[in-house]
C-alpha cells in the first residue's frame, strides 16, 4: 500500500513543461482498446500507487487507489460477501481498478446492475495540469458540483489519472442459476425483451448459436420462483459461460478476423450486415464478426440509434457529430490543455 | 436590454401568449420552492417546442442576455431563481410524453412532463419510473435531470442519472446536442453524467429518454420503533450489512413523528424516539423471507416494536406520514429550513447527536426526516421569519450542519442541489483548484457565462471574501487567495 501521487504529479509536470505525451498504464490488460498510441510514448505507470484506502461493508462503498489490482479489490469484497456490480472483464491477470474504471467496460449484468459509471461515487483526479482534485465523494447521493467523477468512467484517461476511486458495491446474491432456451435469433430477441419486462431477478440475457441463456441471481426463493416461471433447461456451464462471455473468451471471440461491438436500442432490428452475431445485455450489446468495411458498420449502427466499436484488429469508434466532437475536445482541454495524457486514445484527432 | 424591447423581440419569434412581461404577471415566477429568495426576471418566455427554445437562445446569444431555465418551480435550492436582467425560460408547456415503448422499456419525454405522470403512463404496461422525489406529483423531468433528483427509492434503484438513457440539450448559442440516446452507452466521453445535475448551467434539457423498470410483484413495509437515535442508526447499518438492500429505508425522529401523527394519523408510535420505515420488494416468496430477516435484524438492533403493514392500505398509511412530514412540520412552525447533507452511514448517530447539541446552542428546534439508507439527512430547522434574527440564526445553524456533513466525509447536498442556497458551502467542500475546473467546464459549454449565472459554483473571490469561512485544523481552505 503506497501513495505515489506526488511522483505521478512530478512526471506529469515535467511532461507538460516539455510537451511530451504520456501513456497512462495500469496492468496493460486493456491496451487493445487504445487507438493511435505510439509505443515509444513515455509511460506513466500507475501500478505503484496502490492500496485499499477504506472499506466498510455496512456502507456498501469501497475506496482504493487507481493502481490497486482488481484481484485485491475483489478478494477483499468477497470476504464481506460483496462484489463490484458492473462485473468488469478480466482479460488477463494484473488488471488495475483504475484501468477497469477508465475503460468503462461492464459484464453481462450491465442492464440490470448498472454500468461502471453508475457505480462511481467519487474520484481523485490528477489531471494534465498536474492538478489534483476530489470530485464526487464516498456517499450514494451527492449533487454538489459538476459530476466530474462519472465523466471519467470510460474516458480512457483522456482527462487525467484516476488516483483514487470510491465505488458503490453490492451484496453477492445468495443464489444463481442459468436457464437455456432453444431459440433462433429473431425469436430470442422477442423472448429477451419479453423477459426483461417481467419483474424477474434477471442478471444476464445472451444469445448465440440457437441458444438463449438466462441468468438469474437473487434470494433463494426469488431465483427458484423465476426458474419455475421461465422453464427451459439447466445450464451445466453456469458461471463459466458468463465469465467467458464477459472476458471475450468464448469460441465466438476467437480468431483474427475483425471483432465489432454494437451498442443498440434493444428493439433495434438486426443490422443488415453479413456477419456472425452474439447478443448480450438482452440485445443491447451485439457482438459481430464481419468483414464489412468500418464505414458500413458505423452507418448501420447509427441508422439504428446506436454506435459501434471495432475492437480488433485495431480499435475504431463511431465518429462523433462535429459539434459533439468540438465540445468533447474543449472538455479535454479543461483538464489537459497541452494534450499530453493518452492523446488520440479515444479519437485520433481530438481526444 | 430593457423589458419592453426584450419582450418585443421575443414576441417576434414566439406566440403572443408565450411572452410574459407585465410586472404583476411576472410575480409568480419570482422564485422557486426556496421561498426566502425572490426576484423578478426581465421577461418570461414559455416556448412550446424545441425550435422555439432554439430561437430564444439564439436571440439571447446575439444580445448577450442571461437565461435561467425553470420547470415546475419546485426546486429547494433556488436553482430557478430568475436573473433580473435575463429571460426566465419556462419549459412547463413542453409537457408531452412523446413516446412510451413498453417493449424497449423506455419513455421519451418533453422536459415539462411531471415525474409522477411517467409512472402513471407506464403502469398499464406493468412498468414504472423509479426516481420518486417527494415533490413527484408536481416536479417535472427536465428539472429532475437538472438537479439529478433522488427520492425514497434511490438506495436500490439509483438517482435520476442512473435511470436516464439520453437527453437533448440546447447549448447557450442555440445548438442542439444529442447526448446518449436509446442505447445503453454512447461513444466518446460520457456527457450524460456531466449534464445531469448541472443545474441549468451547461445547457437546457429539452427532451429526456428514461428507462422504465418492471413493477415489483410484491412490496412490504416494516415500521420499527426505537427508544434511542443511535440504536435506530445502527439498525440501518445492520440491515445493509446483512446483505439486504431495501427499496427504501427512512428515519424520522420524535418531533417529526409527532407532527406527522397530528397531521395524517399514520399510526406511528408517539412514544418512540425514532422510527424506521423499511420497504422491501421483489418476488412474493422472496419478500416474505426478507421481511422475516429484516425483522430479526431490527429486533436484534434494539427495536422496541416492529409492525409489518398487513395490506396495501396500511402500507400507504405508513408512507403517508413520511411523505406528509414536511408539510406536517410546516403546521407546527411558522417557517422551516430544510437541509440536505449526505454522510457516510456509519456517522449517522454521531451527526444526529451533534445536530441535537447545535439545536440547543442556536435555540432552534430541529425535526429529522430523512433517507437513512443512503445517509441523506433532511434536518428541518424550525424558525419564525417574523421574529427578529431567527432567519439569520436558522441559516447559520444550517451552514454548521452542512460543514459537519463535509467534515465526516459527506457532502453539502444529496439531492436538492446547490443553486443559490448552498453556494457558500461549496467553498467548504471544494478547493480552489476544483472550483476552477468547474468554471472551466462551464466555459467549455457556455463561454459567456449566460446560463443560470451566479448559481451552483461560487467564484473564488466569493469564497475568499466569505465572512463565515471556517478554518479547519488551522488550514484555510484557500490559502492561495488574498483576504480582505
Amino acid at each position: 500500500m503506497t501513495d505515489c501521487a506526488h511522483e505521478l504529479a512530478e512526471q506529469i509536470r515535467a511532461a507538460e513543461a516539455s510537451g511530451r505525451p504520456l501513456r497512462i498504464r495500469g496492468g496493460d490488460t486493456r491496451s487493445f482498446l487504445r487507438g493511435d498510441v505510439n509505443d515509444d510514448t513515455e509511460v506513466l505507470d500507475v501500478r505503484p500507487h496502490r492500496g485499499i484506502v477504506a472499506f466498510e461493508p455496512a456502507e456498501l462503498v469501497i475506496t482504493a487507489r487507481g493502481g490497486t489490482p482488481l484481484e485485491e479489490i475483489e478478494s477483499t469484497l468477497a470476504e464481506a460477501r460483496q462484489c463490484l456490480p458492473f462485473d468488469p472483464p478480466r482479460f488477463a491477470a494484473g488488471s488495475t481498478l483504475g484501468g477497469a474504471v477508465a475503460s468503462g467496460l461492464a459484464g453481462p449484468a450491465r442492464p440490470w446492475q448498472g454500468s461502471v459509471r453508475d457505480a462511481v461515487l467519487g474520484i481523485t483526479l490528477l489531471d494534465g495540469r498536474a492538478g489534483s482534485g476530489r470530485f464526487g465523494g464516498q456517499v450514494m447521493k451527492n449533487v454538489a458540483g459538476y459530476d466530474v467523477a462519472r465523466l471519467n468512467a470510460g474516458a480512457m484517461g483522456a482527462l487525467g489519472v484516476l488516483l483514487q476511486i470510491s465505488l458503490r458495491v453490492a451484496p453477492v446474491p445468495e443464489q444463481r442459476a442459468t436457464r437455456v432456451l432453444e431459440a433462433g435469433l429473431a425469436q430470442a430477441r422477442e423472448q429477451m425483451t419479453a423477459l426483461a419486462r417481467r419483474p424477474l431477478p434477471i442478471t444476464g440475457l445472451a444469445w448465440e448459436d440457437g441458444r438463449l441463456r438466462v441468468r438469474l441471481a437473487g434470494s433463494e426463493a426469488g431465483v427458484a420462483a423465476a426458474v419455475a416461471a421461465i422453464g427451459g433447461d439447466a445450464c451445466e456451464e453456469n458461471d463459466r459461460y458468463w465469465n467467458d462471455l464477459r472476458d471475450s473468451r468464448l469460441a465466438f471471440f476467437a480468431g483474427d478476423g475483425p471483432l465489432w461491438r454494437l451498442s443498440l436500442p434493444v428493439t433495434a432490428p438486426q443490422p443488415d450486415l453479413a456477419a456472425n452475431w452474439l447478443l448480450d445485455w438482452g440485445g443491447a450489446q451485439r457482438w459481430c464478426r464481419t468483414d464489412a468495411p468500418p464505414e458500413t458498420v458505423f452507418a448501420a449502427a447509427t441508422a439504428l440509434g446506436g454506435h459501434a466499436m471495432r475492437q480488433r484488429p485495431a480499435p475504431a469508434r463511431s465518429p462523433l457529430p462535429a459539434a459533439m466532437a468540438r465540445l468533447q475536445a474543449r472538455i479535454k482541454a479543461v483538464f489537459d490543455p497541452a494534450g499530453i495524457l493518452n492523446p488520440g486514445v479515444l479519437y485520433p484527432d481530438s481526444l | 436590454m430593457d423589458r419592453a424591447t426584450l419582450a418585443a423581440r421575443l414576441r417576434d419569434i414566439l406566440p403572443a401568449d408565450a411572452v410574459v412581461a407585465d410586472e404583476e404577471a411576472l410575480r409568480p415566477y419570482a422564485g422557486d420552492a426556496l421561498t426566502a429568495y425572490r426576484r423578478l426576471p426581465r421577461v418570461v418566455a414559455l416556448p412550446g417546442c424545441i425550435e422555439e427554445v432554439q430561437a430564444v437562445m439564439r436571440l439571447c446569444a446575439l444580445e448577450g442576455v442571461p437565461v435561467v431555465a425553470r420547470g415546475a418551480g419546485t426546486g429547494l435550492s433556488g436553482g430557478a431563481l430568475p436573473d433580473e436582467s435575463g429571460v426566465l425560460l419556462v419549459l412547463a408547456r413542453m409537457n408531452r410524453i412523446l413516446d412510451l415503448d413498453p417493449v424497449a422499456r423506455t419513455a421519451r419525454l418533453e422536459p415539462g412532463v411531471r415525474n409522477l405522470a411517467i409512472s402513471e403512463a407506464a403502469a398499464p404496461h406493468g412498468l414504472y419510473y423509479a426516481p420518486d422525489p417527494s415533490s413527484q406529483i408536481a416536479c417535472s423531468i427536465g428539472g429532475n435531470v437538472a438537479e439529478n433528483s433522488g427520492g425514497v427509492h434511490c438506495l436500490k434503484y439509483g438517482l435520476t442519472v442512473h435511470n436516464l438513457l439520453g437527453v437533448k440539450l440546447i447549448t447557450a448559442d442555440g445548438e442542439l446536442l444529442e447526448i446518449g440516446g436509446a442505447a445503453l452507452d454512447a461513444p466518446g466521453l460520457d456527457l450524460l453524467a456531466l449534464v445531469t445535475g448541472s443545474e441549468g448551467l451547461l445547457g437546457l434539457v429539452v427532451e429526456v429518454t428514461v428507462r422504465l423498470l418492471p413493477t415489483p410483484a410484491a412490496t412490504r413495509v416494516l415500521l420499527a420503533a426505537f427508544d434511542a437515535i443511535d440504536a435506530a442508526a445502527d439498525a440501518v447499518a445492520a440491515v445493509i450489512s446483512g446483505g439486504i438492500v431495501p427499496a427504501g429505508m427512512e428515519m424520522m425522529d420524535r418531533l417529526a413523528i409527532e407532527a406527522a401523527e397530528d397531521f395524517v394519523a399514520a399510526g406511528y408510535p408517539r412514544d418512540a424516539v425514532a422510527i424506521l420505515l423499511c420497504e422491501v420488494d421483489g418476488e412474493p416468496d422472496e419478500v416474505e423471507t426478507q421481511v422475516a430477516r429484516v425483522s430479526e435484524i431490527l429486533a436484534a438492533s434494539g427495536a422496541t416494536g416492529i409492525r409489518v403493514a398487513r395490506d396495501a392500505a396500511e402500507r400507504a398509511r405508513f408512507w403517508a406520514g413520511r411523505k406528509a412530514a414536511f408539510p406536517a412540520v410546516g403546521r407546527i412552525s411558522p417557517d422551516y429550513y430544510c437541509m440536505d447533507g449526505t454522510i457516510p452511514r456509519r456517522h449517522l448517530a454521531e451527526v444526529l447527536l451533534e445536530i441535537e447539541r447545535l439545536s440547543a446552542t442556536f435555540g432552534l428546534a430541529v425535526a429529522n426526516v430523512f433517507h437513512a439508507g443512503d445517509g441523506n439527512l433532511h434536518p428541518l430547522i424550525l424558525y419564525d421569519a417574523n421574529a427578529e434574527g431567527e432567519l439569520d440564526r436558522a441559516e447559520a445553524f444550517g451552514a454548521r450542519i452542512l460543514e459537519l456533513c463535509v467534515s465526516v466525509g459527506g457532502t453539502i447536498t444529496g439531492e436538492h442541489g446547490v443553486g443559490i442556497e448552498k453556494i457558500d458551502q461549496m467553498c467548504v467542500q471544494f478547493s480552489a483548484l476544483e472550483l476552477e475546473r468547474f468554471h472551466s467546464l462551464k466555459a467549455a459549454f457556455d463561454p459567456d457565462g449566460r446560463l443560470n449565472p451566479g448559481k451552483a459554483v461560487p467564484t473564488l473571490a466569493r469564497c475568499a471574501e466569505l465572512g463565515g469561512m471556517h478554518v479547519h485544523g488551522g488550514e484555510l481552505p484557500h490559502p492561495e487567495l488574498e483576504r480582505f
